[in-house]
């Protein structure tokens, strides 16, 4: 009696885990289906051309790529020195009152609806941004060769930083929290034996600590890579949402891939308009499973993978 | 059997009833007695006066967001005099006509005509009723200028053609003596969601610049030649206030109600004019009533911008409600058509003071025919009560 109990009980939670996946594998085929005749009418010039246009039926999502691909990175490289020396302080430094209060917060930014990011970037940040960071740019970095070209164009707040700057105060908390975990995994010996050694505590935390916990950070930078990837709504309404040419400017309104789903999807009134911008969603779908999947192998490494004798 | 026999009884108590009231109403019901199953007053016809037992309680539609406001409005009316809950969803005219086509609303909403391949993709057929007027007008930041700017249809072609880049050129100046216009970068700004908005605009300049026609076109989205997107009314509104030297569009009533300055726009008859609800319902004053009954291919002339009325603001567009040419469910097309009435009757002494043109008369009548004919399992659905 139990053990058919058992087994009724083992076939139905198995269901419940297997409902995850089919319904991943099941959206996968839809947006598949739906995106074919996308596919199929244009091919790899899809993914090599920026003409975007509904009224002629030509689809090329090249600015898309562009745009969602600049404004990640901008949003990574600003956020990961913030997020990392935030957690060095945090883990090695931080008087342990400080500790709690601090990390609590800086998790609380990834609570805060992501529409609420928007409406404070379009009324406080964009004219800041507009006023005084990319004038200020442009007349100190947008003066150096070669990089100079990144600032150039008329500053009007609704671009390409602008959309970094945004994605780069969204993906603080969860970059910081992984790579205060990581930290904090790094075993006590590590850091006892440099300083047994006479290091200082910042050689102890770049020699001993920083290596040893590297990979799991660099994860944390995946992951945060794969929510800027997917992120749409406060992008939307700061990136400037126009796909002209690939400039090469930080200063000239984009189009990422999410926010010209969500912009162009309920409008999409023909059949190819339509498969057009679900292969984008298809994109976005593939390039987010890779991401976790190569987050999930670098954190299991740094966090696994100890030394021998290792105490955590 | 039963029905008509007591139709009539009540057509005749009422009819008894209004003897002492309106001599002419009684005397004009049997022409249309004939012709409907014979009632003077049935509560089932319209003008709408009273709950109708024979209508479906709860339908449903989706589309424009433009008329979203003025329909709500409606359908509170209509709820307090039939007890009839209409839902209306404004998610945009292409959800209305991807939802109608595909059934999963009871009617439609757009404020663009559909395209030949959306028309064929209805093999049923349908009517696109006129209930009310917009108007798209174009809004700007150029510091120090009071006067509302005067732009000639090739001047607006010619910024969102990025062709003319400052606002001190000539084409903009010209028509502006005695307005110190600086020497400042244009950068427009369009509705980077697709919207009806976008598609009345682009089919105005498509309408008045060859050059716009060939490389842009007119639709929901187009491939804009530049400039910056901002979603909805309120951010292309947001975008223009913060940066000095944009230019952008939005609707009349948004623009009224966010006390926004807009321009003034020459018309088709060379007349400058400025955009109110009077000069929107002058633009469908020469509205030719399409065949309502195959619009495929006629789609210019449910188009009225650029009309060629002296006194018509050129960037205004009618908003319609798609309707099928049969229902299915009758209970649910009388519902439907009487809101329909009701809106384009009495539901238009609303439209001034929520910002919405009315109907002229023309237009009025044109929709009165149109719900006129629609029918149910063939036989035809609205009775006109005399």
């Amino acid at each position: 009696m139990t053990r058919s109990i058992d087994r009724a009980f083992a076939a139905g939670v198995a269901a419940l885990a297997m409902l995850v996946p089919l319904t991943l594998v099941a959206i996968t085929i839809l947006i598949l289906i739906d995106s074919w005749p996308a596919l199929t009418t244009f091919g790899l010039s899809y993914f090599s051309t920026t003409e975007w246009d509904p009224v002629k039926l030509v689809f090329g999502a090249a600015a898309y790529v562009y745009g969602t691909l600049v404004t990640t990175i901008v949003a990574v490289l600003l956020a990961t020195p913030i997020a990392v020396g935030a957690a060095i302080y945090l883990t090695e430094f931080a008087p342990r009152a400080v500790r709690a209060p601090v990390a609590f917060t800086i998790e609380l930014l990834a609570y805060i609806p992501s529409i609420v990011y928007g409406l404070w970037a379009i009324f406080v940040m964009v004219p800041v941004m507009r006023a005084v960071v990319e004038p200020g740019l442009q007349a100190t970095l947008g003066q150096l060769p070669v990089i100079g070209k990144l600032f150039s164009g008329t500053p009007i707040g609704l671009d390409l930083l602008s959309g970094g700057v945004v994605l780069a105060i969204m993906i603080l908390p969860i970059l910081m929290a992984i790579s205060r975990e990581v930290l904090l995994a790094v075993p006590p010996t590590q850091r006892e034996a440099m300083i047994g050694l006479g290091a200082t505590r910042w050689e102890a935390v770049s020699r001993a600590v920083l290596p040893y916990a590297r990979p799991g950070i660099i994860g944390g930078a995946v992951l945060g890579i794969a929510r800027a990837f997917g992120e749409t709504m406060a992008v939307t309404m700061v990136v400037g949402n126009s796909s002209r040419d690939i400039s090469g400017s930080l200063f000239v309104p984009g189009y990422t891939m999410a926010s010209a789903i969500a912009n162009q999807f309920v409008e999409a009134d023909s059949e190819l308009y339509f498969s057009a911008i679900v292969e984008i969603a298809l994109v976005l779908l593939l390039v987010g499973i890779v991401v976790n999947a190569l987050a999930r192998v670098l954190i299991r490494r740094s966090i696994a993978d100890r030394p021998a004798g290792a105490v955590v | 059997m039963k029905k008509p026999l007591i139709a009539s009884m009540l057509a005749f108590a009422t009819m008894l009833a209004a003897c002492g009231g309106s001599p002419p109403a009684a005397s004009s019901s049997p022409t249309t007695g004939a012709t409907a199953t014979g009632a003077a007053a049935d509560p089932c016809g319209v003008p709408v006066k009273a709950k109708c037992p024979a209508e479906a309680q709860n339908v449903t539609g989706a589309g424009a967001t433009f008329p979203g406001p003025l329909y709500t409005k409606w359908i509170d009316q209509y709820l307090q005099i039939t007890g009839v809950q209409i839902n209306y969803q404004a998610i945009g005219s292409g959800g209305g006509i991807k939802g109608f086509t595909d059934k999963t609303v009871d009617f439609g909403a757009s404020d663009v005509p559909l395209t030949d391949a959306q028309f064929d993709a209805i093999k049923e057929g349908l009517y696109m009723v006129p209930m009310a007027l917009g108007a798209v007008v174009p809004t700007y930041n150029v510091p120090n200028v009071t006067a509302p700017i005067k732009f000639t249809p090739e001047a607006l072609a010619g910024i969102y053609l990025e062709q003319i880049k400052k606002w001190n050129d000539p084409k903009i100046t010209a028509e502006n003596p005695g307005v110190t216009l600086p020497d400042l970068a244009i950068t427009t700004v369009h509705r980077s969601d697709g919207s009806g908005t976008t598609g009345v605009f682009t089919d105005y300049l498509s309408k008045i610049s060859p050059d716009w026609k060939t490389k842009v076109g007119s639709g929901t989205t187009v491939n804009w030649p530049g400039g910056v997107g901002g979603s909805g009314n309120a951010g292309v509104a947001g975008a223009v206030k913060n940066q000095p030297g944009t230019i952008g569009y939005v609707e009349l009533i948004y623009a009224i109600q966010n006390k926004l300055g807009y321009g003034v726009v020459k018309n088709a008859a060379g007349k400058y004019i400025e955009a109110s609800l009077d000069s929107t319902t002058k633009a469908a004053d020469g509205f030719v009533s399409p065949d309502f009954g195959n619009l495929k291919g006629q789609q210019a002339k449910l188009s009225i911008t650029n009309s060629t009325n002296a006194d018509a603001w050129p960037i205004s567009t009618l908003t319609f409600l798609l309707l099928p040419k049969d229902f299915s469910d009758k209970a649910k097309g009388l519902a439907i058509l009487r809101f329909a009435w009701y809106g384009t009757h009495e539901g238009q002494a609303f439209a001034k003071d929520l910002g919405y043109a009315p109907l002229p008369s023309a237009v009025q009548k044109a929709a009165e025919e149109v719900l006129k004919s629609i029918t149910s399992g063939g036989s035809k659905l609205l009775k006109v009560n005399p």
